[in-house]
């Protein structure tokens, strides 16, 4: 009997206590290479895929980071014809390393201005450091190329030289300005970022009042995203509740209607809103002709904020409905029987029993809704007007009108850690294996 | 327990109920329930009776007809008010919650105090032997051990009706057999009021003071458990529950107590008259097959006999199930107890068989 038990048993223990096949290998090894084929069947199958992810996602958004940080505008330049980099304003550069920030430029600093300019305006980059300082101090670019034009002429001492061809370079801001973009790398693009600058002394402070705009902007996207998460949760919840409880052949149709906007052009969706909700609009109209309003008073619902909310709440309604809708079609009605049979109005039936299975929809269609709705841009750009506009917006901006990509690429990457904040946050609060997407 | 009270506590008054207003899922049912009864309610899938309860419980309304609650129409009563306990086939167990608070839940919706709370909670929990499980949530319990805490939850608040739908359904045999008198006690000890719906006959007979047996909207027989298993009123209520061999035949003679049944392929056999009156009727005659003998000895005196033919033997542990051919039948079966000596009949043979007239019981014809 002993025998047999022990002639049946696959495996058998060795001397030092670990597993081992019938024929004395060890068995996790057995079992690794037992697996070894498939695991490397199913990674070629994920090859594509991953490449893809590198470099449409991954690259990109390191490319966005350095970018952030990049300051080489002043520092280097780069030849088109030869490839070659070539650095940019060394002398002064020295002398900014050599002098605390706020000292008073001396004839040294003059004399190395002076060398630099002329030095850029000979390989032709002047324009890109003056366009440089420019995002700092507005309006000097012009004082750049002015003066290096006459640079390569000046004599000694440079620095009645420097002041006679344009008196506005004794402003310390300029030179300020110029001592930040001294380095190859700088956080300052994240600085104008959320409205703070560096002072003639280096001191980081709040730029001027009228100036600043992006944290009253950022502040705008979270209250308007956060607001709009929460209508669409108000409007998506009852119709994900009745798509789950309807029966089958009625909830199907429902759900193409939920799904019809995804079949739209987006642009479609957004312009007919504007025929809609202007003020000559159908909505409108129709006020007027019920009496509701007269006509002289139309509303103004769209090119604002209202316009942006409409717009954009109904555009990423699905995105709440569906993870809702997944979440609630497996739970059994028998919860909400067995409370109310436990003695539980309906509403505490809801409240306690049935709201709380639901967590994991609400989450995930709120993420999922406020993180598409930070990054929203084409919505609020055709409907938003100017108190609509949201952050990405102006990244827009700065990456097509203005040009400063670094700044761009420090408002996106704030953006990214906001919404990373959020997936962190999330996870803490709820945890993020609850997430339910479908 | 056998003939309703007085005062009927559970009351169905001519309750009809369709769904679709084309068909009645629920036909004419009448249904009187003294206080501290155990009542089963079984019947095939789509017989009505998960439909009779859930009127009850108040999740459906009734389209026709009065449910009445100790005396009281509760037709219009929403489910919460009623105060009725259930356990649920799936138990309904709330997976946010921990055992101890999905127990406290219609203490709290009650607004019961605290103290006096968790007192209850502990004392349901003790009471079906899950004291030290009170902080676990329903996902980390066996099937059960989740069985148990559904339970514990519909008696907390002391109901005096508790429905169970199917409630052991999902348990497999042994667990089964073990709850099945686990719940009795439970009933027998708090003197509760039960209604209890099953489609696994075992477990009607098993535990219920009275069986009613639903079929096509209707209540086909309402009988203690033995009754209903050795006096049923009609061939669905015989085909329904237990093992029976089915005769066709006409009735040739009558008496009170007795008809002789002439079957379809000639034979005449004795038969207790249940459903036929006079002679020239079709009949279904019934007889359980532990009641059929095939040793002379044990033949009733003057009983007609009939012949069998063995054309298996299964062997099934602590008894012999013996199928044979009789009047053109190839399903006859005929059940034995597995005791010191008794005869093993090999396929082949050929015998006498014979039943007390008792036993075999002529009901209409399907």
């Amino acid at each position: 009997m002993t025998d047999a038990v022990a002639a049946a048993a696959p495996t058998t223990r060795a001397t030092d206590g670990r597993l081992t096949t019938a024929d004395g290998k060890p068995l996790k090894a057995a079992l690794a290479r037992a697996q070894a084929r498939n695991k490397r069947r199913a990674f070629f199958l994920v090859v594509p895929l991953l490449l893809f992810v590198v470099v449409t996602f991954l690259v990109p958004i390191g490319q966005m980071l350095s970018m952030s940080v990049n300051n080489s505008a002043f520092y280097s330049w780069k030849d088109r014809d030869t490839g070659d980099t070539i650095p940019l304003m060394v002398d002064l550069r020295g002398w900014f390393n050599e002098n605390e920030p706020g000292t008073e430029p001396d004839e040294a600093a003059y004399a190395a201005l002076a060398a630099g300019l002329a030095h850029a305006r000979d390989i032709k980059a002047i324009g890109q450091i003056g366009t440089r300082i420019n995002y700092e101090v507005s309006g000097t670019r012009s004082l750049f190329t002015g003066t290096s034009r006459k640079a390569e002429r000046m004599e000694p001492p440079y620095k009645e030289a420097i002041l006679d061809a344009d008196e506005e370079w004794a402003d310390p801001e300029i030179w300020a300005a110029m001592r930040s973009a001294s380095k190859a790398f700088t956080l300052d693009f994240y600085l104008a970022a959320l409205d703070r600058t560096r002072d003639a002394d280096g001191n980081i402070v709040k730029v001027d009042e009228e100036r600043a705009v992006y944290i009253l902007l950022f502040q705008r996207t979270f209250v308007l995203s956060a607001l709009i998460t929460l209508m669409t949760l108000i409007l998506g919840f009852p119709i994900a509740h009745l798509l789950a409880t309807l029966p089958l052949r009625h909830s199907n149709l429902l759900m193409i209607l939920v799904l019809l906007p995804f079949w739209t052009s987006l642009l479609v969706r957004t312009t007919s809103w504007i025929v809609l909700l202007q003020s000559q609009g159908v909505v409108n109209d129709l006020w007027v002709a019920s009496g509701l309003i007269d006509d002289g008073n139309r509303l103004q619902m769209i090119y604002n904020r209202t316009g942006t909310i409409i717009a954009m709440t109904h555009i990423l309604l699905p995105f709440m409905v569906l993870p809702l809708y997944s979440v609630m079609r497996p739970i059994d009605p028998s919860y909400v029987r067995a409370a109310r049979s436990l003695g539980a109005t309906s509403w505490t039936a809801f409240r306690r029993v049935y709201l709380p299975q639901t967590v994991p929809g609400i989450g995930a269609g709120g993420l999922l809704v406020f993180i598409l709705a930070v990054g929203y841009y084409i919505t609020p750009a055709l409907v938003g007007g100017s108190s609509g506009q949201l952050i990405s917006n102006l990244i827009a901006f700065h990456m097509q009108k203005s040009l400063n990509w670094s700044l761009a690429a420090a408002l996106a990457s704030l953006l990214l850690g906001a919404v990373l904040l959020l997936y962190w946050l999330y996870d803490r609060l709820v945890g993020i294996d609850n997430l339910k997407l479908g | 327990m056998n003939a309703p009270a007085a005062k009927p506590f559970v009351e169905f008054d001519r309750v009809q109920k369709s769904y679709d207003g084309e068909t009645l899922v629920v036909k004419d049912l009448n249904l009187q329930m003294p206080k501290g009864e155990f009542l089963t309610m079984l019947g095939p899938s789509g017989s009505g009776k998960t439909t009779c309860l859930m009127m009850l419980a108040g999740f459906e309304t009734a389209t026709h007809g009065e449910i009445k609650l100790d005396g009281k129409p509760i037709n219009n009563i929403p489910p919460h008010k009623r105060g009725i306990g259930m356990v649920f086939q799936n138990y309904a167990l709330f997976p946010h919650m921990t055992v101890a608070e999905n127990l406290a839940f219609p203490l709290d919706v009650r607004g019961e105090p605290k103290s006096d709370r968790e007192a209850r909670v502990r004392m349901a929990l003790d009471m079906v032997q899950m004291g030290a499980f009170g902080a676990r949530r329903p996902a980390q319990l066996s099937g059960g051990q989740r069985q148990r805490v559904a339970l514990a939850r519909a008696l907390v608040f002391e109901p005096e009706l508790v429905l169970m739908d199917e409630p052991l359904g999902a348990l497999d045999k042994q667990l089964r057999e073990h709850m099945q008198f686990e719940i009795k006690h439970l009933h027998e000890r708090l003197g509760i009021t039960v209604v209890y719906v099953t489609h696994d006959q075992t477990e009607a007979l098993t535990m219920s003071d009275r069986v009613a047996v639903f079929n096509d909207g209707r209540i086909q027989q309402l009988a203690p458990p033995d009754e209903l298993y050795e006096r049923p009123q009609n061939s669905f209520v015989a085909g329904f529950i237990g093992e029976n061999n089915r005769l066709e035949g006409t009735v040739e003679a009558i008496e009170a107590d007795k008809a002789v049944v002439r079957l379809k392929s000639g034979e005449i056999i004795d038969a207790t008259p249940v459903n036929v009156t006079q002679v020239g009727q079709d009949t279904l005659v019934s007889i359980r097959p532990e009641r059929v003998e095939f040793k002379p000895e044990y033949f009733d005196p003057g009983a007609h006999t009939i012949e069998a033919e063995v054309l298996e033997f299964i062997y099934m542990g602590d008894s012999f199930r013996t199928r044979m051919r009789v009047a053109g039948h190839d399903d006859f079966v005929m059940k034995c107890r597995n005791m010191l000596g008794q005869q093993r009949l090999e396929p082949g043979r050929k015998l006498q068989i014979s039943w007390h007239p008792q036993d075999a019981r002529a009901l209409d014809p399907m």
